[in-house]
């Protein structure tokens, strides 16, 4: 597959590894933002291939994992109506609430629908008039277009049983957050690459300058990634601290202009909490008044479940990038994919599945099994 | 009758845990109560980790059957002196009619194929159906057509059956149960805690074309040249490859094990065959065949092939000496002409798949809890 | 976050004021929103989304940077040792 195939060349991501470990000479601590990233890092093991200077940390980029408990409770209570389709993407669909999660209230009888794209959900609100129809809108900059040309359509076409339930949240100001924290390790981030196709680098740029951080705009592939620490430890080894865009073939400076007006038009900025971390001013997204008739919070009347996490769950300090799933006494113990404990281990994007379906450390598996007694 | 054909009436049944043992979450008073466990998910029927925990729990414990304790696709019961294969399957597709077949086909193809992982001749099916009040005669009358054919080709007989019908709402249109019995030659002992390590690891052809197929229905997907299932009945398959192992020069039972991959995957059968036989496998990413269209479709909807179901292919487990011409039989029969050798077990980590990538870095290939679904992450 | 996919623009209509065609990746054939990459051609390469092209591929830039890590790739495999590291762009 074109633009996808020559970005996983074994050669070439071989080569990218033996120069960073050439131009390497102390540690550095990175962090990548997008679970996508995450996803293939582990996924290709390539931590294994970097040079033991180079500390790979994840960041807060997987949408689900940073989903607020409350929301996923409203997704949930909202399924349980007998008159409303919830439709998601499948990645909430695991995803613990304070008691249960989507799965679970669709075996409980709870109409709940996985789709590709929001314009499946709009396709069922369309052929079931009398199915109220909210669309679970979860996600970072890159989704929101999507969901904004959605509620587009259904407000032209007067399609009054589509609803969003909105829980987006936008990268730079979680950055910022992550960023200014004291506890903070990271040296060089990479950004998220999708993201930045649509909302383009302004915002990089001033994180970039307020702290002196080199940032790459990074692609999902193997090859993108190994360059994208390559050209973040040129910057760093040499005292640098720019913006660079790796993943030019998609990247913009300036984004994706009409998507962005889109978005401005039907949605606006406002403050998030994200789950894990706590609340962060500006950092998320809401439906504006104009499109109240589709804001699933303002046509339903959800109670503000408060919920606190789990203090046996890192989520927060995983997400964060202070410490690494394997840190966790519960890992792979107490918390695996079939039980999570907090979303990062449910999430196919999240740290904590992601290291534990491809990488967990081996011991976790020693335990022999199936004696050989009776083999033929 | 020999210590080796007691074997398969009276296996001693050893634990089939799979990895790790869990520490229940209680145990470590996680304030995160999931009521996992209370009621039965949709996951229970995929194939993956929570099916196994069902059969595990609940199914084994209550009928104490050391046949049934040996999991594999099909039971192998002595009668008279006479090894019979018996086997059942359900199925559930949705929708009933695909390109490549329909519920019918699968059902007849499922059931033929578990007793040929078995070793077995199939000879005789039983259809059970549960239909829903309102589905519509012709669409019945299609599906039996479909099975009629299905089962003429592949020489089995339906000689009995049941129909049940239940309230409109109550089922998705149409359930089909096979149940099949079939006779085991003497020698032929295929089961999956049979592997060793250096031994090889085959597949029959690519992987995913069913599930996918499906899936595509479902999201609108077009392909360019069409992407059929690949359901198929597989015993004359597997009796080629009976021959190919059992020449003189091989050592006795060189042939393993044999399993379909369907619900679940690869993965799901690589990983049961792992933890029956505690061995390792490694798999070479780079060697596993997967078409164009099931690639493209994967990565579309962020899928991974590995957990795609298929209804036509089969994994084999082989003595080292015999891969070579057990490969060649496969390459020469219709249902295997795109087969490879796809990996080893290995003696590391026992119960652990391991992929090496195509980058020749190193990644587990876990066995999934229940469904895989479609990501935009 | 965002699996986002390279594929080829087939076809493209414009029908209620909205921009689509059917975009092929690697054998398989959906339909996909282009309306925010009016600059999109058919034959071109574009970025989809959830169903929804967020960019085209620029096919000059990928060739350029790209010859640039072929040229790391065959010198890798040869032995030879690049000298420095490559300009950041």
């Amino acid at each position: 597959m074109k633009y996808l195939d020559e970005y996983r060349d074994a050669r070439i991501a071989r080569a990218l590894a033996a120069k960073i470990a050439r131009f390497v000479t102390r540690p550095w601590v990175l962090m990548e933002i997008c679970g996508g990233q995450t996803h293939t890092l582990m996924r290709y093991g390539i931590a294994s291939l970097l040079p033991p200077e180079i500390e790979l940390v994840h960041g807060p980029g997987c949408p689900v994992c940073v989903t607020p408990l409350e929301m996923v409770d409203k997704a949930i209570a909202l399924a349980s109506r007998p008159d409303v389709t919830l439709v998601s993407y499948g990645d909430m669909l695991r995803v613990p609430g304070s008691a249960t999660d989507l799965w679970h209230a669709k075996a409980a009888g709870g109409d709940v629908r996985v789709v590709y794209s929001p314009l499946d959900a709009l396709e069922i609100a369309r052929r079931e008039p009398a199915r109220q129809v909210v669309f679970f809108a979860i996600g970072f900059e890159t989704t929101a277009p999507p969901h904004a040309m959605a509620v587009c359509q259904a407000h032209r076409e007067g399609l009054a049983n589509f609803a969003l339930l909105v829980s987006h949240v936008l990268v730079p100001p979680a950055m910022r957050a992550l960023l200014l924290s004291p506890r903070n390790r990271v040296q060089g981030l990479i950004a998220p690459g999708h993201v930045c196709t649509v909302t383009g680098v302004r915002d990089y740029e001033a994180l970039c300058t307020e702290f002196h951080m080199p940032i790459v705009v990074g692609g999902f592939e193997p090859v993108d990634l190994l360059e994208a620490i390559e050209l973040l430890v040129t910057q760093l080894e040499r005292g640098r601290a720019a913006v660079e865009i790796q993943y030019s073939r998609s990247v913009r400076e300036t984004g994706n202009l009409s998507a962005q007006t889109l978005v401005r038009d039907v949605f606006e900025i406002c403050d998030r909490k994200w789950r894990g971390i706590g609340s962060i001013p500006q950092s998320g997204l809401r439906l504006r008044e104009k499109y109240a008739a589709h804001d699933a919070e303002r046509l339903f009347a959800l109670e503000e479940i408060s919920a606190p996490e789990p203090p046996e769950c890192i989520a927060a300090e995983v997400l964060q990038g202070w410490k690494k799933p394997p840190d966790c006494s519960a890992f792979g113990l107490g918390c695996t994919p079939e039980n999570p404990m907090g979303a990062p281990m449910v999430s196919s994007e999240g740290a904590c599945a992601a290291y534990y379906r491809y990488q967990r450390p081996r011991s976790l598996n020693s335990a022999p099994l199936g004696a050989a007694a009776g083999k033929g | 009758m020999n210590a080796k054909k007691l074997e398969c009436v009276q296996e001693v049944p050893r634990e089939q845990e799979d990895a790790p043992a869990v520490p229940s979450l209680d145990a470590l008073s996680c304030p995160l109560p999931l009521p996992a466990g209370k009621t039965i998910l949709l996951g229970h029927g995929s194939g993956g980790r929570l099916s196994g925990d069902l059969v595990r729990q609940l199914f084994l414990p209550a009928f104490r059957s050391p046949a049934l304790a040996r999991l594999d696709d099909q039971a192998i019961v002595r009668i008279n002196g006479v090894r019979l294969a018996f086997t059942t399957d359900s199925f559930v597709v949705k929708p009933l009619f695909f390109p490549g077949g329909s519920i019918g086909s699968l059902a007849v193809h499922g059931t033929v194929n578990d007793l040929a992982m078995g070793g077995a001749q199939p000879l005789f099916l039983s259809v059970a159906f549960i239909l829903e009040e309102g589905l519509p005669m012709e669409t019945l009358a299609r599906v039996i057509e479909s099975m009629r054919r299905a089962a003429e080709e592949a020489g089995v007989e339906i000689v009995t059956g049941d129909t049940k019908v239940v309230e409109k709402g109550s089922g998705d249109g149409l359930f089909i149960n096979t149940t099949g019995i079939g006779l085991v030659p003497e020698g032929v002992l295929l089961s999956a805690n049979r592997a060793r390590p250096g031994d090889f690891i085959l597949a029959s052809g690519t992987l995913g074309d069913h599930g996918i197929a499906i899936l595509a229905l479902r999201e609108g997907l077009l392909f360019e040249s069409s992407i059929e299932s690949d359901s198929a009945a597989l015993h004359t398959l597997v009796s080629a490859m009976l021959r190919a192992a059992s020449a003189p020069s091989l050592p006795s039972q060189a042939l393993r094990c044999l399993r379909d991959p369907t619900r679940g995957g690869l993965s799901s059968a690589l990983n049961e065959i792992a933890a029956s036989s505690g061995v390792g496998m490694e798999l070479e990413e780079a060697s596993i065949p997967i078409r164009e269209e099931v690639r493209g479709a994967c990565e579309l909807l962020g899928l991974d092939p590995l957990y795609v179901a298929n209804e036509g292919k089969l994994i084999a487990i082989a003595a080292p000496e015999a891969a070579q011409p057990v490969l060649a039989a496969m390459r020469a029969h219709p249902l295997g002409r795109n087969a490879q050798i796809i990996g080893r077990v290995t003696d590391a980590q026992p119960g652990l798949v391991t992929l090496r990538t195509t980058l020749g870095t190193s990644r587990i290939v876990d066995m999934l809890a229940g469904d895989q679904l479609p990501r935009i992450c | 976050m965002c699996l986002a996919i390279p594929g080829k623009i087939l076809d493209s209509v414009q029908e209620n004021g909205v921009r689509s065609g059917r975009v092929q990746f690697g054998g398989i054939v959906r339909n996909v929103c282009l309306d925010w990459v009016p600059e999109a051609r058919v034959g071109d390469y574009v970025l989809v989304h959830v169903g929804f092209a967020i960019s085209t591929v620029d096919a000059e830039e990928a060739g350029r940077t790209y010859e640039v890590l072929e040229q790391m790739g065959a010198l890798a495999d040869e032995g030879l040792v690049p000298e420095g590291s490559a300009e950041p762009s």
